[in-house]
């Protein structure tokens, strides 16, 4: 039997990037990968590859930070299959400037979709897994989120936000068997980095004491390792996947 | 079944206690044991069975059992 069979894990933002490469490997170990993203074409693509690998995934299309979309999608899914039994939010977005300049559109922007989106989410899933008695929800913050950014104060102060919402969630659900943990992810590789020029790219390795960028699976070995019962003593972490670049 | 037995049901199956407990006057989180979790559980049954809103302002009020009750039968009459 595979580590994460029949999981129902739902993973928001998962159309590309960081959250298709965890649905990906949700599914390569058991689990139904159910892909929350804006775009309907690309979820549709996204689940065909993983549907192309033999896999199991489903799509729907819709926004975090509503929520009255989200709790009609939860609803339907724990219809369909009868529970939920992961919850991942990675949906996230940036818009970064100095903060002199930020427009008050871009830090409220950023804060829907990374801090209200993840809020909503985890309220609307929890009433399923409470009366499960039994969950994990991994929340995707940011390296930034602990230690700042210039240019990113939007961002930053969303994902430390993301990271004290996950350790009062996990205090409230944790008498009901509820796991909820964030994952820090540093300089990582994606389509976003890949325009970025060489010596950009060699600045930051440099700083990182592991002197590489980390790639999509560094993140998503976690997220499996983090939803499966090998780590159910673990709640309420912060967990650091940034080759060192913060200690 | 009327409401008040099918509430009473309720409780006994959601928060674990004897029937006997369950008296008109016995205050979920004193007398019956619930903790703050416990009693939204328990509104969110209320509302699964009877198939209704209950809004959180209510829901606040309803700390007892009888205050219960007399809710939901204002509500479903």
């Amino acid at each position: 039997m595979k580590r994460l069979e029949d999981k129902v894990a739902i993973i928001t933002g998962a159309a590309r990037g960081i959250g298709f490469s965890i649905a990906e490997m949700l599914s390569e170990h058991g689990a139904i990968s159910i892909i929350i993203d804006l775009n309907q074409e690309a979820i549709d693509i996204a689940v065909q590859k993983i549907d192309d690998m033999g896999n199991k995934a489903i799509g729907f299309a819709a926004d975090v930070t509503n929520s009255e979309e989200i709790a009609s999608i939860f609803k339907e899914i724990h219809k369909k299959f009868g529970k939920i039994d992961i919850l991942i939010n990675n949906a996230g977005i940036t818009k970064d400037g100095l903060l002199m300049k930020m427009k008050e559109s871009d830090w409220n922007a950023v804060m829907d979709v990374n801090l209200k989106g993840t809020f909503l989410c985890t309220q609307k899933v929890c009433r399923y897994m409470i009366k499960n008695r039994s969950g994990v929800i991994l929340n995707i913050a940011s390296v930034v989120g602990i230690m700042g950014n210039a240019g990113q104060a939007n961002y930053a102060a969303s994902k430390g936000g993301v990271i004290a919402l996950t350790k009062s969630s996990a205090k409230e659900f944790a008498s009901r068997n509820i796991r909820v943990n964030a994952i820090a992810p540093g300089f990582i590789k994606t389509e976003m980095t890949d325009k970025l020029p060489q010596e950009v790219i060699d600045n930051y390795s440099a700083a990182i004491p592991l002197s590489r960028m980390g790639t999509v699976k560094d993140v998503a070995n976690l997220c499996i390792f983090l939803a499966s019962e090998e780590a159910s003593y673990i709640t309420g972490q912060t967990i650091q996947v940034d080759g060192g670049l913060i200690m | 079944m009327d409401i008040k037995a099918k509430v009473i049901d309720l409780i006994v199956e959601e928060l674990g206690v004897e029937i006997g407990e369950v008296t008109l006057e016995a205050s979920f989180i004193e007398d019956l044991g619930a903790d703050s979790l416990d009693t939204v559980e328990l509104i969110m049954k209320f509302e699964e069975e009877f198939d209704i809103d209950i809004a959180d302002e209510d829901a606040e009020g309803l700390v007892t059992v009888g205050k219960a009750i007399e809710y939901l039968e204002k509500q479903l009459s």
